[in-house]
């Protein structure tokens, strides 16, 4: 076992998402879990071969709508029915059809700020920085190139093993992904 | 057009028109979109139209400083018209709207194709119609520095908004719409922001972008949970969509004024909405393919698709306005009978006859293939039909509230010069945004068109 806290792991680059999805089963079946696959856009088939579980954006999601929803209802009771009450020829205070269209509103808007907001924490992102972009060609990955990185944290690194991996599963470029920042 | 494709006046060919042209790879769709940002040379004519549309801004600018020197009656508005020109931009502009969040959601939902390389900037221009319609009820208030009274907060008055009221329904929905399409508009831009901070050359422009961009950078658990939020997203705005012109109806329809109280309202507002939003995204997607040669990404079949789509729109607002007609015919009620003939012999009439030949007759038109795969006219019939939307809801404010049930309280409409300039000025905003956005963001998604790339080479296979 060759340790390496010195980097941050080892890099592929491939042309097609086809040549991304074999690399990424290939990887895993190797009995990797610190890695992580690039592209320019969702590629289809690339989260089951990730092994990507459910993620908790859809239960985020429904909290927020909840919130939304119920917190923007009994508010409005509370305004119309509690705190200033206003009797509008006899009418009763809590008129709550009348709510309805607010309360909506406000269940889509929890909803989608929870879904928003939520996606974006569970990606930790704004993160301004990260080791990949130490990766010259790194900038294709964003345009034109796929990527696999197996990350030195996962107790099998080796960065020989790894490099020579990737190049098996036809890595255009293979290159070592330096830890520090700047 | 360019070279290699096919020919489109052949109802054969054109099953074959693909949505994106031929040949097109990662990188050539990701060069040519990012290039129209970041190397292309700004063009005389961009300035010229920039100019223009600045200039027509600065009018607004001017004109709202005057109202908030004078108050309202520098407009054309009295009693009983207290409506007038604010409110029926309001519902013009919030109505054009209502494509793009159509475009981007509904179409995404129903996994269309087509909707890719046309709702990037569909939701700018949601966004940018939003932020219009949104200067009209804040200055009809007369004294805008006080519109945070609608919000409910904890204020040393003890006071509170009334909810069961209409208006404030328009304050929540309208601005849950306009945070809604700024959060989708930014969810689909953050892959893209990513690509132009990595293919900028200039250091500031690197900042600008990677700012913008959070450090996005395509990991594929990112995108899992990306696509999840986007999914979601869609299905939210879908009934938002649908909500906020109905919503805009109810100001109308739960007031007793004859003409304005039916339950046809929300419908016929939504599919007018619509109609609207998509003559206005023919209106900039036509110039906007032309001059930055973008016809392989925005091809007949896109104009084809939208032009359908207002065809069927339009039916549904026809089918509205003869059901306005009967019923109110039908109803028996004086009143209502008495709006009708107003609306056929009154003194607006002929802006009644205009909107019918507008939105009824012109688009007929749209049946014919040839009349669709026309450009010229297709661009010619989108304005006729925002006209035609503009005019209704004039109709529809104007003759109703000069005609109400007493005959001592009748009166008359004309807008003034400061009517016409807020007017004309919102229109100058629009249109400098747009120029704006065109500059400085990817018209078109760049990481849906790589998707479209690989989904279509797959096709191949």
């Amino acid at each position: 076992m060759q340790h390496r806290r010195d980097i941050y792991g080892v890099i592929g680059e491939f042309g097609t998402p086809e040549e991304l999805i074999h690399a990424v089963e290939k990887v895993r079946a190797e009995g990797y879990h610190q890695f992580e696959a690039y592209a320019p856009f969702p590629v289809e088939g690339l989260s089951e071969a990730m092994g990507l579980k459910r993620n908790l954006v859809p239960a985020i999601t429904l909290l927020g709508g909840l919130a939304g929803g119920i917190g923007g209802f009994f508010f409005q009771y509370w305004v119309a029915a509690i705190t200033y009450p206003l009797n509008v020829g006899g009418r009763p205070l809590n008129s709550w059809p009348a709510f309805i269209p607010v309360t909506f509103e406000l269940t889509i808007l929890g909803a989608s700020l929870a879904a928003v907001f939520g996606m974006l924490a569970l990606n930790k992102l704004p993160q301004p920085n990260h080791p990949v972009f130490n990766v010259a060609r790194f900038t294709h990955a964003s345009s034109d190139r796929f990527f696999v990185c197996i990350e030195s944290k996962d107790p099998n690194f080796h960065l020989e093993k790894c490099s020579r991996l990737l190049q098996e599963v036809h890595a255009h470029h293979v290159t070592e992904v330096a830890l520090d920042y700047f | 057009m360019s070279a290699g494709q096919p020919p489109f006046d052949s109802p054969e060919i054109r099953r074959l028109t693909p949505v994106i042209g031929p040949g097109h790879t990662y990188g050539s769709v990701t060069d040519k979109i990012s290039a129209i940002v970041l190397t292309r040379p700004t063009s005389f004519g961009w300035f010229v139209g920039f100019s223009i549309a600045f200039t027509l801004m600065g009018l607004m600018t001017v004109a709202i400083a005057w109202l908030v020197m004078k108050g309202t009656g520098i407009w054309g508005i009295n009693i009983p018209i207290g409506w007038g020109f604010a409110i029926v931009n309001f519902v013009w502009w919030i109505g054009i709207g209502h494509a793009g969040t159509l475009i981007s959601a509904i179409l995404f939902l129903l996994n269309q194709k087509w909707r890719t390389s046309i709702n990037r900037f569909a939701e700018a221009m949601t966004l940018f119609a939003v932020a219009c319609a949104g200067i009209f009820p804040l200055i009809h208030t007369g004294r805008p520095w006080m519109a945070f009274y609608m919000m409910p907060y904890p204020s040393t008055m003890g006071l509170w908004p009334q909810f069961r009221s209409p208006l404030i329904w328009d304050v929540f929905a309208v601005s849950t719409y306009g945070t809604v399409s700024l959060l989708f508009w930014f969810v689909g831009l953050i892959p893209d922001l990513a690509t132009l901070r990595d293919r900028s050359v200039k250091k500031p422009l690197k900042i600008i972008y990677g700012t913008l961009a959070m450090g996005w950078r395509g990991s594929a658990s990112h995108w899992h949970r990306y696509q999840s939020a986007y999914l979601l997203l869609a299905g939210l705005a879908t009934p938002l969509v649908l909500s906020v012109h109905t919503v805009v109806s109810f100001d109308f329809a739960v007031a007793i004024v004859p003409g304005w109280h039916t339950t046809i309202f929300p419908p016929y507002f939504v599919a007018g909405a619509i109609y609207s939003g998509f003559a206005m995204v023919l209106t900039i997607a036509i110039p906007l393919r032309k001059v930055y040669g973008l016809e392989d990404f925005i091809t007949m079949r896109h104009l084809d698709n939208m032009a359908k789509v207002m065809l069927a729109t339009g039916l549904i607002v026809a089918y509205g306005y003869f059901f306005e007609f009967f019923m109110s015919l039908y109803s028996g009620n004086k009143f209502d009978v008495f709006l009708v003939q107003q609306r056929l012999h009154g003194p607006y009439a002929p802006f009644y006859y205009a909107l019918i030949i507008c939105n009824i007759l012109t688009p007929q038109l749209l049946w014919f293939y040839k009349m669709r795969h026309n450009v010229a006219v297709l661009f010619i019939m989108s304005i006729v039909v925002n006209i035609g939307m503009w005019l209704e809801r004039f109709v529809i404010v104007v003759i109703s509230l000069t005609r109400d049930f007493v005959p001592s309280a009748w009166g008359r409409y004309s807008p003034t010069f400061w009517d016409w300039a807020t007017f004309i000025g919102t229109m100058g905003m629009f249109v400098t945004l747009l120029f704006l956005f065109v500059r400085v963001l990817p018209a078109i998604s760049i990481a849906e068109m790589r998707e479209l790339v690989a989904e279509t080479s797959e096709e191949k296979k």
